[in-house]
């Protein structure tokens, strides 16, 4: 895949996590989506649960989120929450 | 003569050790200032995110929000200041108080009411001795807050703001609780590590600044879920958290550069004082040593004069 996103994860304190990725997983008041590049803009409200960011490969990287927001443009996802925690067992597909 | 020597020695040996004091706090402080400016610089990213996304709200939507809103007229304003926990730091609170002081006077000059609301432990120390009152006041972070605080700061901040709505001039209005129409911050802001100026701040009803060197490009058209009002009312208070958050990361780092400069210039202060008081207990030494001699030489001559008669 040619496309990627341009992906940033950020928690009051720190930058958590900032890279690119194939496909972002969150789930917003709405319910859950996947954003995948040249996605629509859109801003969403999070609630809590799990970001799961998939990388180039197959990797995923998943966070616990306790709410927050989620910014998506063509190119970009920003996800802003206040604190962010890397779930250790990811799951991987 | 020789007691003299000995009270000099005293306070030499009691400068050296206020001297080891002053030293170590004056490390201390340096290293805290480093890592309070990595805490700000960590912050950012959060911070331009939340304004970026605030700002492609607030110009895709005609939405309103009480914290957007002047309300007309202001009849009570709510001031946070923020001071620090521990002394010895210079000026750093005596400039933050004195320049609350001045925005309350401004503020009364309006007709306004004031509420004080009051971060770190020497500022409320201050009020409370001159039995002013507090709306509130936090302690115990000053030099290293945590989003944790800001937070607990900002929603009792909201509340009072979110209460002030239905107030009149006479008291409180249905709710039944005075809350305040506007909201000012005083903090200490972090210039260079030699200058920290007190400054203030309006908070709510608040401008949504546009941060600097954000892109000119047109915003895109953004989907929102849910709605508009709805992502605003969210949006907001976190925004103004994180705005308190800041302000407390900039005092804090302000708080221990004041204190930095406060333990050098006492450290140095120290080694001159140390310097000259050796130089007067040496110059003692020497004249009781001069003294001394003189009281021998002076004996013997009078012993041969005795002897010879």
């Amino acid at each position: 895949m040619a496309k990627l996103l341009q992906v940033e994860l950020v928690a009051v304190e720190e930058k958590v996590w900032s890279g690119l990725a194939e496909m972002v997983i969150a789930r917003t008041t709405e319910g859950e989506l996947g954003v995948l590049p040249s996605h629509a803009p859109m801003l969403g409200q999070l609630t809590p649960g799990t970001v799961r960011i998939k990388l180039e490969g197959g990797e995923e990287l998943a966070y616990e989120v306790d709410g927050g927001f989620l910014s998506v443009t063509a190119e970009s996802v920003t996800v802003l929450a206040e604190t962010a925690l890397p779930v250790a067992a990811a799951a991987r597909h | 003569m020789a007691g003299g020597v000995r009270v000099l020695r005293r306070r030499i040996k009691a400068t050296r050790s206020t001297k080891k004091i002053t030293k170590a706090m004056e490390l201390v402080a340096t290293s805290r200032i480093a890592k309070a400016q990595e805490r700000v610089a960590a912050s950012l990213p959060y911070a331009n995110a939340i304004t970026d996304v605030l700002t492609a709200l607030a110009s895709n939507t005609n939405a309103q929000h009480p914290l957007l809103v002047p309300r007309d007229p202001e009849h009570r304003a709510g001031v946070l200041l923020i001071t620090s926990d521990r002394g010895l730091c210079g000026g750093y609170n005596a400039n933050a108080i004195r320049l609350t002081e001045q925005l309350i006077a401004r503020l009364k000059a309006q007709g306004k009411q004031v509420a004080l609301y009051v971060v770190g432990r020497k500022g409320a120390t201050y009020y409370n001795f001159r039995g002013r009152e507090l709306a509130g006041s936090w302690s115990g972070f000053s030099e290293q807050p945590r989003f944790e605080d800001a937070r607990r700061v900002g929603e009792t901040l909201i509340q009072a703001f979110v209460h002030g709505a239905d107030d009149s001039v006479d008291g409180a209005g249905a709710d039944g609780v005075l809350g305040v129409d506007e909201l000012h911050i005083v903090y200490t802001e972090f210039k260079s590590l030699m200058t920290q100026t007190a400054s203030t701040k309006i908070f709510a009803p608040m401008q949504v600044e546009e941060r600097e060197g954000s892109k000119d490009e047109l915003l895109p058209a953004y989907e929102f879920e849910p709605n508009a009002e709805e992502l605003l009312d969210a949006l907001l208070p976190k925004y103004i958290n994180t705005r308190i958050y800041a302000a407390l990361l900039d005092s804090a780092a302000s708080e221990s550069a004041s204190r930095r400069q406060a333990m050098k210039s006492a450290t140095d202060n120290a080694d001159t004082m140390i310097k000259s008081l050796t130089r007067e207990m040496n110059s003692a030494r020497q004249a009781a040593i001069t003294q001394e001699i003189s009281e021998i030489v002076g004996g013997v001559n009078a012993l041969a004069a005795a002897g010879s008669e």
